[in-house]
């Protein structure tokens, strides 16, 4: 701790590192870390999607079924919904970039942050809720004995709302983190950590919140579009 | 501490200020950011996981004494080979030699003052240390009877063990797996001094990049996949169960995809030790040096897609078996390439045999014979017979512990003077590497035999024909422990009473050895600055006494 104070006074940049040479190499440096930390986070989530691909692919009727309990209203507006915070991500970036004034990052973060808890709201309040009550989550009062048309298939609906909620709750974690980060990106902003000169991690940052954006994008299709939503009857 | 930083700049020869000294208090290591002290943190760590798995694989020899069961009853049998695995693995190979040779001298090969991020580095460890808690924990309550590999249905309904808190430590250390390996290539990538190239840097380095790969591309995978496991385990929804289902031979296909690779995970560390001890001792240029550093990254990238060869018997498909046991010869291509560069670096070397070159040379010798028995086991029909017996269990401890192993101790050996500053008796070191030598041989040359006669893996009691090789092989195993001990004993002996080692007291090359021992806290006194290859032997065969 103390060795950086001693370095940072030698008229580094501001957030600038002990162990680097220079600020250029530490911005490449916080660049890749994140980019390969993403891989690590597209293998993890990779699983998943192997898994549901195989399972899907095995017991079409029922995961069709499952598709069909979702609520796609929901998750097509929450599709807007984050595609419209990856924008303001992108726009608070760009904010640091051009040297504008504390203000307008802050704002465009708060906006990010707002977005986001727009999408964990409508997720947790309307969409779980509703699956709670048609007894369409998996375990103990799942609607084995409710919903007699799934007849043969009802563990395979059953699998199906498995991985929805694995799945989705594994992007909403991820959703929280990033809220996490906004926070803390928020205080150091208002501090005065960032400059056109340095705002390295904004930019990471976004790396992330894009790239759980794009996770969601992968995962509104594969749970609520496919398999016959909008077909024969 | 800042000024002990100071001291170091004005006065960088007579000063005796380095990074074990700077600060002191249990306070100055635990929040330290220093990736040479993070790696003798890791190194203290592991040390105890490995006496844990020690003292369960001693509890199996003995009780493999006797046809019936020397010792244990059936079910404690089950949890300790179950035990020994999983914290053999998990918790010492896996993090064995990159967590702390690489993490101490990464920086210190590259010519950098650190890692590139050390708070993450010290939260790696962090995040390793609670995953031992957990699997401690696990132990501790009756410990898993699941074998290393949690395979359900058992390990998801069926166990009545801890599974869910052992498969949580593993997926909490894998966490660490991962930052350490991110971290560790954007290091390579970046950090690296003015005038070290790719092909400058020492084979270790290459090593520890393809490793790291194998960290960032494979352990996700085996997280999400104990992840679903523990979710089947906890909520008794589907996901392996072929009850309602699920498939097992998913979670086996998801399971190996990663531990497949992590064999290399512990075999490619070890393998960039033997290239920095081979050329040392034999005070030679490596012979093919991008053949070595191409063939650490072959190994990562086709070591992902053999995985299948663990399934061959499991009811895959036919042809899936014949495409994996092809990709399963080829990945021992760029080991054997590996082989025959470093026994063309001995030809005609002036090799001395320092400890360190004795585990080297070990590793060659046992690694060999860890490969080629592989290659049975990669054959279709021949693995059918030789599938779940002794014969396995020897192949990959030749591997394991005659590979990885030896390089680590190996390893140990050769930079312990450069970690600690002191040298340890090279005698005892030399006894201790033929003792684990003789002891390993005699555990597990039986054991291939064994096998091959038909005695199965995971067994408290066998026929009593098999009773003198079993003997042969527990006498073995405690050999094998006396020869753990030793160094145990001198190498804590020389921390504080050996004599003072000097900056490179094997006379070796790379820019390690350039810096004090131990090495100040950021590592060089002058920013170093690289202008010859790695290795240059030739030119420091006339300067070294």
């Amino acid at each position: 701790m103390s060795e950086m104070a001693a370095h940072n006074a030698h008229a580094h940049p501001p957030g600038f590192a002990h162990q680097f040479e220079d600020a250029a190499q530490q911005k490449e440096a916080g660049t890749l870390g994140m980019w390969a930390f993403l891989v690590t986070e597209i293998l993890f989530f990779g699983g998943m999607f192997t898994a549901y691909i195989v399972y899907r692919s095995l017991h079409l009727p029922g995961f069709i079924i499952g598709s069909h309990l979702l609520l796609v209203k929901f998750g097509a507006t929450n599709t807007a919904v984050l595609i419209c915070s990856s924008l303001t991500m992108a726009l608070a970036i760009r904010s640091a970039q051009t040297g504008k004034s504390k203000g307008t990052i802050i704002w465009w973060l708060v906006l990010t942050m707002i977005l986001g808890a727009a999408f964990l709201a409508l997720k947790f309040t309307f969409e779980w809720r509703t699956d709670y009550l048609e007894h369409t989550v998996p375990g103990a009062f799942f609607g084995f004995e409710y919903r007699p048309e799934w007849g043969a298939n009802a563990p395979y609906v059953q699998m199906f709302m498995c991985f929805y909620f694995f799945m989705t709750g594994l992007h909403a974690l991820h959703m929280v983190v990033g809220l996490g980060i906004l926070t803390v990106l928020v205080i150091m902003t208002a501090r005065g950590k960032f400059s056109s000169e340095y705002y390295t991690p904004l930019e990471i940052s976004g790396l992330y919140w894009h790239f759980v954006d794009i996770v969601w994008i992968f995962l509104f299709p594969l749970l609520y579009l496919i398999g016959g939503r909008y077909s024969g009857s | 501490m800042s000024t002990a930083i100071a001291d170091v700049h004005h006065d960088p020869v007579e000063s005796n200020v380095n990074y074990l000294n700077a600060s002191y208090g249990i306070k100055s290591w635990l929040f330290t950011v220093d990736h040479k002290r993070i790696g003798l943190m890791y190194l203290a760590v592991i040390t105890f996981m490995f006496t844990i798995g020690g003292v369960a694989a001693t509890l199996m020899r003995l009780n493999l004494i006797e046809p019936q069961g020397a010792l244990v009853e059936p079910e404690t049998y089950n949890k300790l080979f179950s035990t020994h695995g999983i914290i053999m693995v998990f918790f010492f190979l896996v993090p064995s030699i990159p967590a702390t040779l690489g993490n101490f001298l990464i920086p210190l090969m590259i010519g950098a003052r650190d890692v590139a991020f050390p708070k993450l580095n010290l939260l790696s460890w962090y995040l390793f240390v609670t995953g031992c808690c957990f699997a401690m924990f696990a132990i501790l309550s009756g410990g898993v009877d699941t074998g290393w590999t949690f395979y359900p249905p058992y390990s998801s309904l069926y166990s009545h063990t801890p599974v869910v808190i052992m498969a949580l430590g593993v997926f909490i250390a894998g966490f660490s797996s991962i930052l350490t390996g991110v971290n560790f290539v954007v290091t390579i990538h970046k950090m690296r001094a003015p005038g070290m190239t790719w092909f400058r840097l020492p084979l270790f380095i290459w090593a520890m990049y393809a490793t790291s790969l194998i960290f960032i591309l494979g352990t996700p995978v085996i997280a999400i996949t104990l992840f679903l496991l523990g979710l089947e385990r906890l909520f008794h929804v589907g996901i392996f169960d072929p009850a309602i289902g699920g498939d097992p031979l998913l979670f086996q296909h998801m399971f190996w995809f990663y531990s497949h690779p992590a064999v290399y995970i512990m075999i490619l560390p070890s393998m960039g030790v033997v290239s920095e001890l081979i050329t040392a001792f034999s005070r030679k240029k490596i012979f093919g040096y991008s053949f070595i550093a191409f063939s650490s990254l072959a190994i990562a990238v086709i070591s992902f897609i053999v995985w299948g060869h663990h399934m061959f018997v499991t009811g895959q498909s036919v042809y899936a078996g014949l495409v994996f046991s092809v990709l399963s010869f080829i990945v021992a291509i760029p080991s054997a390439i590996k082989v025959f560069n470093w026994t063309a670096t001995l030809y005609k070397g002036s090799i001395s045999y320092e400890a360190p070159m004795l585990y080297a040379l070990g590793f060659i010798g046992l690694f060999t014979i860890g490969g080629l028995t592989g290659l049975f086991l990669a054959s279709l029909a021949t693995d059918v017979h030789l599938n779940g017996t002794y014969f396995v269990v020897a192949h990959f401890h030749y591997i394991m512990v005659g590979g990885a192993l030896m390089g680590y101790l190996g390893g140990i050996h050769f930079w312990w003077p450069k970690i600690t500053g002191r040298l340890y008796p090279d005698m005892w070191a030399r006894i201790a590497a033929a003792v684990v030598f003789i002891g390993f041989n005699l555990t597990f040359f039986p054991q291939f035999v064994v096998g091959y006669w038909g005695m199965p893996r995971r067994y408290a009691v066998y026929p009593a024909e098999f009773q003198f090789l079993n003997i042969m092989s527990s006498a073995g195993a405690s050999v094998l422990a006396v020869g753990y001990v030793i160094p145990l004993i001198y190498l804590t002996w020389s921390m504080r009473y050996g004599p003072p080692a000097g900056r490179n007291p094997w006379g070796a090359k790379g820019l390690e050895w350039t810096t004090l021992s131990p090495p100040p806290t950021e590592n060089f006194d002058v920013p170093p600055i690289v202008t010859e290859d790695a290795y240059n032997y030739a030119h420091a065969e006339a300067s070294h006494v």
